[in-house]
């Protein structure tokens, strides 16, 4: 019936798809272009699995429709590594073991990345609250903080 | 969730002549609108993005003080903003306690009001700043209190072809200061126990000429409490007054019973919040102790 196209830019790569304007970012992102990293956990924004970047903002993606996002700038957890290696941020949760079952690393990963970009030196305050939104049933977040403020004291964000 | 139209009008009358039509509702931050969908909780056939209103996505100074904030300006614009930062602190204190930094960057003050939600984190500083809800449709235009736009739980006196465009701030007169506090037992991503929003204004002599203290989360609807706003007026500022405000917006209040909290322990609430919040507005207005 009415399906529209869709022009966004995702990790860099113009994309242009036709789509339904049901389907949500999150279903946009993991069934039409395969970049599953982005994970489906509670579907209505309490458990922050599916964060990603647009325009520069973190949002869950299950609460925004694909049709919001023509001509916007989405950042995906595959969109952080590089050729030369890791981000900063996945580096220094691989060095404190601040993952266990993963489901919510690539959640994680962009909130922490959403607030290095805003705020390059943050404290641990300001380190839970911008991961508040990230529910992690293993770690207990104590691993992930930790790894977080290693970023921090390295000052190695890029 | 049926298959509805997608439409993003470029203006307010554009707007208008779209949300015109049976179940079509307006999509801003989508943080409510889209779980609701999901679950079939909300019938839509038109879904109509206001984002790429530019009348609806601006903060704006007005000529008299005030500030003009579009209703699909999102919690974090608001919060980062210099001018509601140094004029309206309460408001941008508010804005950041809604769930997550995920869906302040999502969430607008409109919807924060339209949802109408009791528990709404923005609407009792906007209700304690004197704040009116811009409002326009098919006939016009017009403006009420904020506090006037709820009638119910989720339900407000908007009609089918009318749009809550933008909140006007008033411009506030000299020392005047608000403070919103709310009861949550997790610090983020949770909803209001109770919240209370108490501003005050003082004269030259330190006496309380105007107070407006709104409640959250004690009520089908945000609500004033007007009786403790009387107990203040005229008088000096103590911690006995605000002991006897604290007790009047206690029966001000009238919660209900829920898994959140009973409706005893939320009128306790009202009191030592209301008592806290004015204590700490008043410390901005005055140095020292209270008496």
């Amino acid at each position: 019936m009415s399906k529209e196209i869709l022009a966004c830019t995702v990790n860099g790569d113009k994309q242009s798809s036709l789509i339904d304007p049901r389907d949500t970012l999150l279903e946009f992102l993991r069934d039409r272009l395969g970049l599953t990293g982005t994970k489906e956990g509670c579907s209505n924004g309490n458990c922050g699995s599916c964060t990603v970047i647009v325009d520069g903002q973190t949002l869950c993606s299950c609460l925004m429709f694909a049709a919001e996002a023509q001509e916007c700038e989405i950042t995906t957890v595959e969109g952080l590594a590089t050729v030369e290696g890791f981000h900063e941020v996945q580096d220094a949760l691989v060095r404190h073991g601040g993952t266990q079952c993963g489901f919510c690393t690539p959640g994680v990963l962009m909130s922490a990345v959403g607030l290095f970009n805003e705020n390059p030196n943050p404290n641990e305050d300001e380190i839970r609250l911008a991961i508040a939104g990230n529910i992690c049933r293993c770690t207990g977040y104590e691993k992930i903080v930790k790894a977080l403020q290693d970023v921090t004291a390295n000052g190695e964000v890029a | 969730m049926d298959l509805f139209n997608f439409q993003t009008p470029r203006s307010i009358p554009e707007l208008i002549a779209a949300k015109n039509s049976a179940n079509a509702w307006l999509l801003a931050g989508g943080t409510d609108l889209i779980p609701q969908l999901k679950e079939d909780r909300r019938k839509a056939e038109t879904i109509i993005d206001v984002k790429k209103i530019a009348a609806m996505t601006n903060i704006s100074a007005e000529q008299d003080g005030g500030l003009n904030i579009g209703a699909a300006v999102t919690a974090t614009t608001i919060a980062q903003s210099e001018i509601v930062c140094a004029s309206y602190p309460a408001l941008a204190y508010s804005v950041a306690l809604i769930g997550s930094r995920q869906v302040q960057n999502r969430a607008s003050l409109g919807g924060n009001v339209c949802n109408a939600a009791p528990s709404a984190d923005a609407v009792p500083a906007l209700m304690s700043y004197g704040a009116l809800a811009n409002i326009e449709g098919t006939k016009g235009k017009r403006s009420l209190m904020v506090e006037e736009i709820f009638t119910g739980p989720g339900r407000t006196v908007l009609e089918q072809d009318e749009v809550l465009a933008s909140i006007t701030l008033p411009a506030l007169p000299e020392n005047t200061a608000a403070v919103y506090q709310r009861f949550t037992p997790r610090r983020e991503m949770d909803i209001a126990v109770a919240g209370v929003s108490s501003r005050i204004t003082l004269d030259a002599n330190s006496k309380i000429v105007d107070a407006k203290i709104a409640l959250a989360s004690v009520g089908p609807t945000p609500l004033r409490a007007k009786a403790a706003e009387m107990t203040l007026i005229g008088e000096v500022p103590s911690l006995k007054l605000f002991e006897a405000a604290g007790a009047a917006a206690a029966s001000d209040a009238s919660p209900i019973d829920d898994t959140r909290g009973s409706a005893d322990y939320r009128r306790h609430l009202v009191s030592v919040l209301c008592r806290r919040t004015l204590a700490s507005a008043t410390k901005e207005l005055i140095q020292g102790d209270l008496p």
